[in-house]
Parts: structure tokens; C-alpha cells; sequence
């Protein structure tokens, strides 16, 4: 035969459906693979791999001063990840949690500091909490209304509110709420709006805990989640069962946004004691990587977002003791996204190599 | 390989994943011979094409053009082994003339567009297309959109065409055109497949036929030796009755009355006319009309989920009481108890949530029932427990996601839900499209059987064979406007083709 066959090396085909004990291994070996992978830069800083994530193990678990440093790093990101999570169950694409927690400082903030000797301990921080949810909620509901409305990019809006919001707080730093004149710094918090500690953290982690349970329930029992989960699939089946769309994306919208309200609550009580323009530090971001490689699962969130809090200190470790520049933990959680969005993808596809040529001769 | 064969087909196998589209199938079409491909949806047609045209390249077997073996990579090989397919997708520019969309991606050809269009005029007087080259795409109709498709294979020199449901989107009037025109690239010594599912078309312009089943090559025969029953045997693999039985309900009285219905949409073009008719209790109001002549926009109307111009009214009947609808919300018109029940065109994109089971399904209708926060998930599990055994829906269980069932069982989910709330009126939006023949006869079945409870059924249809043997009257739409109401059980399909076109508005002059 003259004529060469010309089949691709490489070709997809679809999986049919997979069982949940074999999704799970894959989903957990791409997390495997994603650390050896992590090797690579560690290598390029000349240290030894190994040896780097004992240190990142060590620096962030040996001790229990250590851990109670971890978990407080995982407490806004499991929170935030959990207040993500409807929308993204939505397909609203809320990229604005970063902002949302901002003005939840804020508002918590005003009380922190105007406030602390005029009511109980308990009633400043109840007081603070719910004007934070409140406040985070409804810089959220801005967008949302606006899509509901006029089909606005949301992407690009709850973007774009981040900045607005840390713009706030860098004039009220500078302005109306400066401390010592001159400073640019907000001054620190009285005793009486500091959340109290349990077991050495601040008792957000309580909160946020509870706040996995509720979730859950919200997202898989209620009418409200059902809805949610609809429209997620399709707006169109959702309008045709007879939900108000617009309605729901704005409540589900309030929902977030009050959650990374409370969240930025509880970074300025429980964690920072003041406000300062970088109080959300990037974790309505981190916390998107959680919600995505949890899969929307409360209960998965709480592993993840440990996961990552265990990198971020563990990496402060080992910038101090081996000279590794404390980023390497974003280039492995960036790697870890990669490779667990990728595993989805093995999930649904396998590949197929070319056969060899062998069977020309039967011609 | 004997040279009298323009295409044959030995032995070709295709995979995705586990499943097997074709599987060793064999095919040979001579020159000057029309060959129709026929096979129910899913039977491994439009796969065994697409290799044919380079789309996708065969797992195993051997394809010969004119004798000669060949490996089609790609449709520009396809190309020059003179294959071209006209899909049942037309790929065409809208701002551009016919003839610049038949030169587009060719090569080394010289924009000499008055060439181009001397050569069109050439090959439609030779084969009896009727098109202006220099007409833009957006001015034209569909069926003159699918001349553009065939004009721009034949242009590049095609002489095996290969055609994917020509007549689907078709007039009846269109479609004996286009036989004509196909029967003349027969005599010319073309050789042509054309794939469809309709057997009447089958009988009427091919002279063998290749049958399909599940993947399988069943055999081929000479038009002249066979009958859509025996055809049909072989399509389906057992005996089957083509008859829909059509029961009289003892006595129907009014049940929906539209008046004056008309919908501008957001674009400022008006989708709906004036629309006025009457549907009754115990009938089954058959709506035709060519795709996009305002189907979509009527029903959802009458259902709330578009907005309507003022002085439209939709009322449904219940003894003295009358219930205006227009001006409801879906919501308030599912609570109001009129018993509306819709099976929307688009079945996972409007009528189910394809992610979830069929349990979650049944709650888009009920997921507001009881007091609380929480979903009730008991009794949409006993209606989806209910309907997987009744209507023998094909699923691994109630929690498996709807999307990955077959369309069939997709539409047997929703009819089921639909039928479940014990409709007055049941509206369904071509409730078969895309079913074979077992499933469809099934939901003739319970339509004819909803109808015999007394509801007044509307299904709106593209087989007109279907519609005048299933619908008791027929109401035919053109642009938006209802161009007539006929008997189904006298009507010929010639009478509502021509009310499918502009004929019928003569008369209102």
C-alpha cells in the first residue's frame, strides 16, 4: 500500500461514567502529582525538595503554637470559600470577595472604634458582626442588582468593586478615622471589640464551622438551594418552573456577600485589631481555589483550606530556615489548581494512542 | 474494487469510548444511483457520513472511491476525492452574497467574482437550482440557504454528495423541488446518500436503500422491491404498526380561547400576529407551520414566559369561569390551579435540569408545595419512582442525572411530570423530535390518551404526515400569523404546505 494512514498519535474519546471510588483516587494521586511537581522550583532555589516540604510540615503543624498560627490562616479562607460557594453553584461568577470582605471591616470597624464604651462586650461584637455581614452583603447586592437588571458582566463588576472598596479604607485610613496624626494607621481595637480566644484561636473557628454544617444544609435540603442549584443548570428551566431569577441571584448574592462580611469581621476582631486596606490580603481569592478544588463541597472545603493555610506558614518556615522565598506556596497552589482542573478533565476523557502499524499486512 | 462503484464502504468500525457507533458496516453506491441512508436517531448514519466526508476517520475498515482505496484525513481530501456533504447545519456568512460564500476557503482562486458567478448561473441551469448568486444570505429563505450549500459542493467539482436530512427544515412544495433537482444530478452520473428518517421520501426518490440499526448494518435493497412497512421492520429489528389510532372524544367543549395574541420581541420585530383560535377539551390542536414562524413565541405566551402586546388574551374555560392568563407570571398561573402543564422544545435547556435525577426533575414542579424552608423530596421520588416504571424509563436509577439519558428517556421524563399534574391543557413543542419510532409511537399514545381524559392537547409538529394523522384539527402558521385551520382528518398535506408559505395570505387582500 502507497498510501500512508495518517491517524492522529493521540486521540480523546469520552469516558462513559466513572464510579466515585475510582474519581476519588484519580482526584487524589493529581494531588500527589501536583506536589512532585512542586519539586521542580524548589529545585531551581537549589534545595533540596524533601527536605523543603518537611520544613513546610514542621513550620506549620510541629507545634501547637504553630498550629493555632495555621489554623487562623485557614479560618477567613474556609470561611470566604463557603460564601463563594452558592454563587459559583449559580454560575454567578462572584470574583468580589475581597471587596465584600473589605466593607465587612469596615463596617465592624466604625463600631469597633466609636462604639466600644458605649455598649456590653458581647453586644459590641454581636452588634459588629451583624452590621459587617450586613455591610459585606449589600456591596454584593450592587452587582447582582445590575445583572438581575440589565445583564451586566458580573465577572467584571464584582472585579472592579474590589478596588472601590480598599480605595475606602486607604482614605479612611489617611482621613476621618487616622489615629496618631501623620500615621496613615487606623488605631488599634479596645479589649472590648477583640473576639475571645478558645483553645488559643480566636473563636471564629467555631463559627466557621458551624457555618460548614449550614451550608451543607442550605445547598442540598432547602428550596432556596434547590433554586440555586436550578438556575446553575439553566436560567431558562429556572424561569420556566416559575422562579423569579433576578430575585434569587440577588439573594443569593446578599447571602455571599454577608458571609465575607462576617469573614472581614472576623480577620479585624479576631486576627488583625485594626482595619488597614490590605485587611482581605488576597483570601477572596485563595478562597475561589478552595470553593474550585473542594468542588463546592462544605465538607471537602474544610480539608482544602487547611491544606493551603498548612503551605502558606509552612513556606514563612522555610523562607527563614532554607533561604526558599516564602512565594513557593503560591506556585504550588497554583500547581495543585492546575493539576486538580486537569484530573477533571482525565475524569471525563481518556486518551488513545496510535496502534502500531502491525496490521497493514494483513492487506 | 469494480469501478461502477462511486463509494464502497467494507468493514467500517467507529468507537467512542465504549460505545460503538458503527460497527463493520458495509456500503456501496454506483454512479447515477440515489442511495438513502435510512435509520432511527442514534443508528450510526450521520457518523458513517462524517467519515466518508473526513469530519471523522474510521477505528477499522477500508472505504473506496471509484475502486480506489483511499484514507480520507480531513474534508479538504474529501474534497479531492470529490466528496462534498451538505449538513444539516448550513455554515454560511450572512453578509455575504451566495456566490461569495460558495468561493470562500478555496484556494488559489481568483476573487473574480463576475466568473463566479457566470459559472454559478452554469451549474443551476444545468441541474435547475433557481438562485440569484449576488442575493445576501440574510435575504434568503432556508430552503434557498441549502441551494447555497449544494451550489458550493458541486462547485468544487464534488460528484458523490452526500445530504444529512435535506428535507427536515422543508416545505412539502420545497422538497419535491429538491427531488427534482436531485434526480437530474442522477441523470448527470452523480452519485448521491441522502440520510433521513422519513419513508416517504425514501419511496419517492431513491433507488436502494441502506439500513441502519443501532450501529449495525442491517442490508440494502432496491427501492422498487420493498415498503415503508417492511422498512420499518428493518429499522426498528420487529414488526410494527404504523397506524396512530385516532379516537373521537364523545363531546368537546371550549377550553382555550386565544384572542388577538401578539408578541413583539426585543429586537422590535413582531414574532406574533393577531394571533385568535380556540382549542377544546378532548381534541388534539396540531400546529404547522415552517420552523420559526412563531411556534416558540406562541406557547410561551400562552404560558407567561414572554411578554405580549396589549389587547392579547388567553383565557382558559372551566364551566362559567373564565381565567385571563396574560399577565401572570408562570408562577402565579401554575398556582392559580388552571392546570397548564407545557413540554417545552428545548427538553434540558427549559423543561429539565440536566444535571440532576429524575427525582429532582419532578420537583421543578413542586419544589414551593408545603410550609418551612426545606424541600419536600418524598413524594417527587414516588412520582419519578411512578413514571420510571410506568413510561419504562431506561435509567440506572432516579438519582442519575437526566442529561445522561438518552432522548428518548429524556422526553419520557418530562411528558411524565407533565401528564402528572393532571393537566386541563397540555401544551407540547415538538414532543418527538429526534425519538425513534418506538418512543414516538408512545407518546402519541399518551396524547391521544391525555386528549381521550378530556384535556385539550396543542402539539405543535414539523412531520406532516404525523400531524394530519394524529391531530384532529390542524392549525397551520406563516410569519408569526395564522394562515388557516383545517380538518386533520381531511386536509392533505399539499393544502397546509401551501398555508406553510406566503400563499395563504393572498386571500386577505
Amino acid at each position: 500500500m502507497s498510501e500512508e494512514k495518517k491517524t492522529p498519535f493521540i486521540r480523546l474519546a469520552r469516558r462513559s461514567a466513572m464510579d466515585r471510588r475510582r474519581m476519588w483516587i484519580i482526584r487524589v494521586s493529581s494531588i500527589v502529582f501536583a506536589l512532585i511537581l512542586g519539586f521542580i522550583p524548589i529545585l531551581l532555589t537549589g534545595s533540596n525538595p524533601l527536605e523543603a516540604y518537611g520544613v513546610i510540615i514542621q513550620g506549620s503543624l510541629s507545634r501547637p503554637v504553630y498550629i493555632r498560627q495555621t489554623v487562623k490562616i485557614a479560618i477567613p479562607l474556609l470561611g470566604c470559600a463557603l460564601a463563594i460557594a452558592p454563587c459559583f453553584k449559580m454560575k454567578f461568577w462572584n470574583i468580589g470577595a475581597e471587596g465584600q470582605i473589605t466593607m465587612g471591616a469596615v463596617a465592624a470597624t466604625y463600631f469597633a472604634l466609636y462604639w466600644y464604651d458605649r455598649v456590653p462586650h458581647v453586644m459590641l461584637l454581636v452588634i459588629m458582626a451583624l452590621t459587617g455581614a450586613a455591610a459585606g452583603g449589600l456591596w454584593a447586592l450592587i452587582p447582582a442588582f445590575f445583572k438581575a437588571k440589565w445583564n451586566t458582566n458580573e465577572t467584571l463588576f464584582t472585579l472592579m468593586m474590589n478596588y472601590i472598596a480598599i480605595g475606602i479604607v486607604a482614605w479612611l485610613q489617611g482621613g476621618p478615622w487616622e489615629g496618631r496624626k501623620g500615621s496613615q494607621l487606623i488605631p488599634m481595637f479596645n479589649d472590648a471589640a477583640r473576639l475571645p480566644d478558645v483553645l488559643g484561636v480566636h473563636c471564629g473557628w467555631i463559627m466557621v464551622l458551624i457555618l460548614v454544617v449550614l451550608m451543607h444544609i442550605y445547598m442540598t435540603k432547602t428550596k432556596q438551594g434547590y433554586e440555586i442549584a436550578v438556575i446553575g443548570d439553566s436560567a431558562n428551566t429556572a424561569r420556566y418552573a416559575g422562579m423569579n431569577v433576578g430575585y434569587i441571584i440577588m439573594r443569593t448574592m446578599f447571602i455571599s456577600g454577608a458571609i465575607s462580611g462576617f469573614v472581614g469581621f472576623m480577620i479585624v476582631s479576631g486576627a488583625n485589631y485594626t482595619l488597614y486596606s490590605g485587611v482581605a490580603n488576597g483570601v477572596g481569592f485563595t478562597s475561589i481555589t478552595v470553593a474550585w478544588l473542594s468542588q463546592l463541597n462544605s465538607f471537602a472545603m474544610i480539608f482544602i483550606s487547611m491544606m493551603l493555610a498548612v503551605l502558606q506558614k509552612g513556606a514563612n518556615t522555610l523562607q527563614t530556615r532554607m533561604d526558599v522565598p516564602a512565594s513557593i506556596s503560591s506556585i504550588i497552589t497554583g500547581i495543585l489548581l492546575f493539576c486538580m482542573l486537569s484530573c477533571e478533565f482525565f475524569i471525563n476523557y481518556r486518551l488513545i494512542f496510535r496502534k502500531r502499524q502491525d496490521t497493514e499486512a494483513a492487506e | 474494487m469494480e469501478k461502477e462503484y462511486a463509494i464502497s464502504m467494507r468493514g467500517i468500525t467507529k468507537r467512542f469510548g465504549q460505545v460503538v457507533a458503527n460497527d463493520r458496516i458495509d456500503l456501496d453506491v454506483r454512479w447515477g444511483e440515489i442511495l438513502a441512508l435510512l435509520g432511527e436517531n442514534g443508528s450510526g448514519k450521520t457518523t458513517l457520513m462524517n467519515m466518508l466526508s473526513g469530519i471523522y476517520q474510521p477505528d477499522d475498515g477500508e472505504i473506496y472511491v471509484n475502486g480506489e482505496p483511499v484514507y480520507i484525513q480531513d474534508p479538504k481530501d474529501a474534497f479531492e476525492h470529490g466528496i462534498g456533504m451538505i449538513h444539516q447545519h448550513y455554515k454560511l456568512i450572512e453578509v455575504f452574497t451566495a456566490a461569495q460564500n460558495i468561493i470562500l476557503g478555496l484556494d488559489g482562486e481568483k476573487m473574480d467574482l463576475r466568473q463566479t458567478n457566470r459559472k454559478v448561473r452554469e451549474i443551476c441551469q444545468r441541474y435547475g437550482f433557481d438562485i440569484d448568486p449576488e442575493m445576501k444570505v440574510y435575504d434568503m429563505s432556508v430552503s434557498q440557504k441549502q441551494t447555497v450549500e449544494i451550489i458550493k459542493v458541486l462547485y468544487r467539482g464534488a460528484n458523490i454528495l452526500i445530504l444529512d436530512e435535506p428535507t427536515a427544515v422543508l416545505t412539502p412544495q420545497e422538497s419535491v423541488r429538491l427531488f427534482q433537482i436531485l434526480r437530474n444530478m442522477k441523470a448527470d452520473g452523480k452519485a448521491i446518500i441522502i440520510i433521513t428518517h422519513k419513508l416517504h421520501e425514501v419511496m419517492d426518490v431513491s433507488d436502494c436503500v441502506a439500513v441502519l440499526r443501532k450501529g449495525e448494518y442491517v442490508s440494502t435493497v432496491r427501492t422498487a422491491d420493498t415498503n415503508p412497512q417492511a422498512l420499518t421492520e428493518m429499522m426498528v429489528g420487529h414488526a410494527v404498526t404504523l397506524n396512530i389510532d385516532r379516537p373521537r372524544y364523545p363531546k368537546p367543549e371550549k377550553k382555550l380561547i386565544v384572542q388577538n395574541l401578539s408578541v413583539v420581541d426585543g429586537e422590535g420585530i413582531r414574532r406574533l400576529d393577531d394571533v385568535s383560535f380556540t382549542a377544546y377539551t378532548g381534541e388534539i390542536l396540531g400546529i404547522a407551520g415552517i420552523s420559526g414562524s412563531g411556534q416558540k413565541e406562541l406557547l410561551e405566551a400562552m404560558t407567561g414566559l414572554m411578554a405580549t402586546e396589549p389587547g392579547s388574551s388567553v383565557r382558559i374555560v372551566e364551566g362559567a369561569k373564565e381565567t385571563e392568563l396574560i399577565g401572570m407570571s408562570p408562577m402565579k398561573i401554575r398556582r392559580s390551579g388552571v392546570g397548564m402543564a407545557f413540554v417545552p422544545e428545548d427538553r434540558l435547556g427549559m423543561g429539565l435540569v440536566g444535571s440532576m435525577g429524575m427525582t429532582g426533575n419532578m420537583m421543578l414542579r413542586s419544589w414551593r408545595k408545603g410550609r418551612g424552608i426545606f424541600v419536600k423530596k418524598k413524594e417527587p421520588k414516588e412520582l419519578a419512582d411512578k413514571i420510571l416504571s410506568e413510561l419504562e424509563v431506561v435509567t440506572p436509577g432516579t438519582d442519575y442525572s437526566v442529561r445522561k439519558l438518552s432522548g428518548g428517556n429524556v422526553q419520557k421524563v418530562l411528558v411524565g411530570r407533565e401528564i402528572a399534574i393532571q393537566p386541563q391543557v397540555l401544551l407540547t413543542a415538538y414532543a418527538v423530535r429526534g425519538l425513534d419510532i418506538n418512543t414516538s409511537y408512545t407518546i402519541y399514545r399518551l396524547l391521544t390518551e391525555q386528549k381521550m381524559k378530556g384535556v385539550a392537547v396543542v402539539y405543535v409538529g414539523e412531520d406532516l404526515d404525523v400531524l394530519i394523522e394524529l391531530c384532529d384539527r390542524i392549525l397551520v402558521l406563516c410569519a408569526g400569523r395564522v394562515s388557516g385551520i383545517v380538518d386533520g382528518r381531511s386536509a392533505t398535506k399539499e393544502e397546509i404546505g401551501l398555508l406553510m408559505t406566503h400563499a395563504g395570505r393572498e386571500d386577505e387582500r
